[in-house]
């Protein structure tokens, strides 16, 4: 049986090789259904794995409460002049919820922000000490302000890889310069360590990091006091995050004093949608281009069936001598299977080429991150295998079933 | 000992359309082991229809077969091509050798299907080649042989795999009278050394001549059966 296989193999290549153009045709539909395949699936981890780093960086179960309300569609509404979160509801959630682990908050504004005669226009966000743990921040030099800078409204500040690069020349030292934010002198006492993107698509390391008090005080202007861009907390365990989201919500709403049938008037977002939402986007993306790659195999895999139906005619005669000389029902078969299956995995080899070139060129042309799988690979190889052996089978059977004499008599 | 071929009222009818054809009408034939029968008859009188029977590639409408004491008159498909491949040879008018495939390979290809190793095959079909005169001519491809080189190659590979009989239906039909002798005295050979039986269908008598056994078929039917000492007993 080894022998009848290897042989028949060898017969099926000499064969193909013979009609290049046309086997090259026939494979066509497998070669661009398998790259779509290798395509697809790079793109779809490429960017599942650069979502998880993105999710990853916001911290570990990181809770954002914003102010405002949701609307249907999921996008904020009611900002602007909006004052409902307070410092004083961080330290009441803080105090109430014992799922959270810990508590912080922080507003934002862009600034212009002086080095000597090098300037910026940069967000600086004023702090409390454990906004930074919530969010996870770690230090390139220096370290956080504490809770004494805090209280003492110091001017000290931590700046991100972006605004180093902005403010400072190369190789000129940042720890303990003055820089201005605001006209106000603020002493640098830690740089950043890199964050890169926000799942937003936002420039991470593009900040600046003062205690909240020196903002409110020196730097912001107090018409607003005690109010905050944002609240974040955190729990111990993320199986935790829904049940501490709905005891946010219950705690907020009373200390609102919202009624029954009014809206959030601020927003709770947890890591975890977040990442959710980046999720769907690229799973949008795989299933267009799943249906790309299973339309292909399909034409590919109805392009052998057609190819493999003229090839048992053009060859009856030959199918009769072979009969004549004692070839059975299932070496027919075979040998028909043999030449649809290596149709296929050609076109299929082919198809995991133009996939990897295709996976790096989106990466250099569009400047998505791709990630190359063997079990994508695998996964193609196995496909069209199975298409080669599912649409061979009519033509292959077709051929096994002529009655010997009247193939030997076709002309 | 048993007959290698018992034939008990064998019928061929081709329905075409609303007509039946009676391609063969009520077939007795008895043929012993190492016979060499020729068959004769008129155009259209049947006997590519009882060759193909005895050859077992096709199945009468009725009747017995028996080869070497199996009933194959209703036997299923793969045992009729495990017989084929065993048991009989064929030698066709126009020689049905596979295009672009070599010489050897042709010659190969009933061992291919009876699962030989790929050396063992080799080995064998280039010693068939020798016996049929094609040493060295291993590698062409039947475009590359003349008619009477091609009916070797068909000769050699109807006798590799050492078969009981071989059927040979008119296989000097398109060859001329020097290549026709040649494939004659082959043929002959392998009947009187390896004791092949040798079924042949030819309408030229200098050929029938051959034979040891002259079958003459008319309207699908053995209408003449005669035993005679064969050509070359005469001239001996
Ligand atoms: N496949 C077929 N379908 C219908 N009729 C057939 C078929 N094969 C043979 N016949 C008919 O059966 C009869 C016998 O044909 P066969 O080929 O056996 O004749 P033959 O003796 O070999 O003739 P020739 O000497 O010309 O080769 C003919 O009338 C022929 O038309
Ligand atoms: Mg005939």
């Amino acid at each position: 049986m080894s022998a009848f296989v290897l042989l028949t193999v060898m017969t099926a290549l000499r064969i193909l090789s013979r009609n290049r153009l046309r086997a090259g045709l026939t494979m066509l539909g497998i070669v661009i259904g398998v790259g779509a395949v290798i395509a697809m699936v790079s793109i779809g981890q490429g960017a599942r794995a650069a979502v998880q780093a993105q999710v990853a960086s916001m911290g570990t179960n990181v809770i954002v409460i914003m102010p405002g309300s949701t609307t249907v569609s999921g996008v904020r509404g009611g900002q602007g002049g909006a004052v409902t979160l307070t410092i004083n509801d961080a330290a009441d959630l803080k105090k109430r919820s014992p799922l959270l682990s810990d508590t912080g908050w922080a507003r934002r504004d862009v600034m212009q922000i002086v080095n000597g005669n090098r300037n910026w226009n940069g967000p600086v966000n004023g702090v409390s000490p454990s906004y930074l743990t919530i969010r996870d921040w770690s230090f390139m030099s220096g370290g956080p302000f504490t809770q004494a800078d805090m209280e003492s409204a110091a001017r000290v500040a931590l700046i991100g890889q972006t605004t180093l690069e902005n403010l400072f020349d190369p190789g000129e030292e940042a720890m303990g310069a003055t820089i201005r934010i605001k006209n106000v002198p603020f002493q640098v006492v830690g740089v950043l360590a890199p964050k890169g993107q926000s799942a937003q698509g936002t420039d991470q390391d593009d900040v600046i990091f003062i205690p909240f008090t020196t903002a409110e005080r020196k730097v912001f202007g107090s018409q607003f006091l005690g109010s905050v861009g944002a609240l974040f907390a955190s729990t111990e365990e993320s199986a935790d995050l829904p049940e501490a989201v709905e005891h946010i919500r219950e705690t907020l709403r009373a200390r609102h004093r919202l009624e029954p049938d009014q809206a959030d008037d601020f927003t709770i977002r947890t890591q975890v949608d977040i990442g959710k939402v980046q999720e769907s986007t690229s799973q949008t993306l795989t299933v267009m281009l799943f249906a790309i790659a299973s339309v292909s195999l399909l034409v590919g895999g109805i392009g052998i069936m057609n190819i493999l139906l003229v090839s048992v005619t053009e060859r009856t005669k030959e199918i009769g001598i072979r009969m004549a000389v004692g070839a059975k029902r299932m070496h027919i078969l075979t040998q028909f299977l043999i030449e649809a299956i290596t149709l296929s995995l050609f076109g299929g080899m082919i198809g995991v080429l133009v996939g990897i070139v295709g996976a790096r060129l989106t990466t250099v042309i569009a400047g998505w991150p791709t990630m190359i799988s063997l079990d994508a690979i695998l996964t193609a190889f196995l496909f069209s295998l199975a298409v080669g052996l599912f649409f061979g089978l009519y033509p292959a059977n077709k051929a096994a079933r002529l009655n010997p004499i009247e193939a030997l008599r076709y002309e | 000992m048993v007959p290698l071929i018992v034939c008990e009222d064998l019928w061929k009818i081709y329905r075409i359309g609303d007509v039946d054809v009676q391609a063969l009408r009520g077939i007795n034939l008895t043929i012993d082991r190492g016979e060499f029968v020729a068959v004769m008859g008129t155009s259209g009188s049947g006997k590519s229809t009882l060759m193909n029977l005895l050859g077992c590639l096709d199945q009468p409408t009725r009747g017995r077969y028996e080869l070497d004491g199996l009933d194959v008159s209703t036997a299923k498909p793969d045992v009729l091509a495990e017989l084929r491949n065993r048991q009989i040879g064929f030698v066709f008018q126009n020689f049905n050798l596979i295009p672009r495939t070599s010489a050897l390979e042709n010659a190969q290809l009933p061992l291919f299907y009876r699962g030989v190793s790929i050396k063992e095959q080799r080995r064998q079909a280039a010693a068939a080649l020798q016996r049929v005169g094609l040493a060295g001519r291993e590698q062409h491809y039947p475009a590359q042989l003349s008619g009477g080189q091609q009916q070797r190659v068909a000769i050699a590979r109807a006798l590799v795999g050492a078969p009981s009989i071989l059927f040979a239906d008119e296989p000097t039909g398109n060859l001329d009278t020097a290549s026709s002798r040649e494939i004659m005295d082959i043929l002959e050979h392998l009947n009187r050394e390896d004791g092949i039986t040798i079924i042949l269908v030819t309408h030229e008598p200098d050929i029938a001549a051959y034979a040891s056994r002259e079958l003459i078929m008319k309207d699908g039917q053995i209408v003449q059966d005669v035993r005679r000492a064969s050509h070359l007993s005469v001239v001996t």
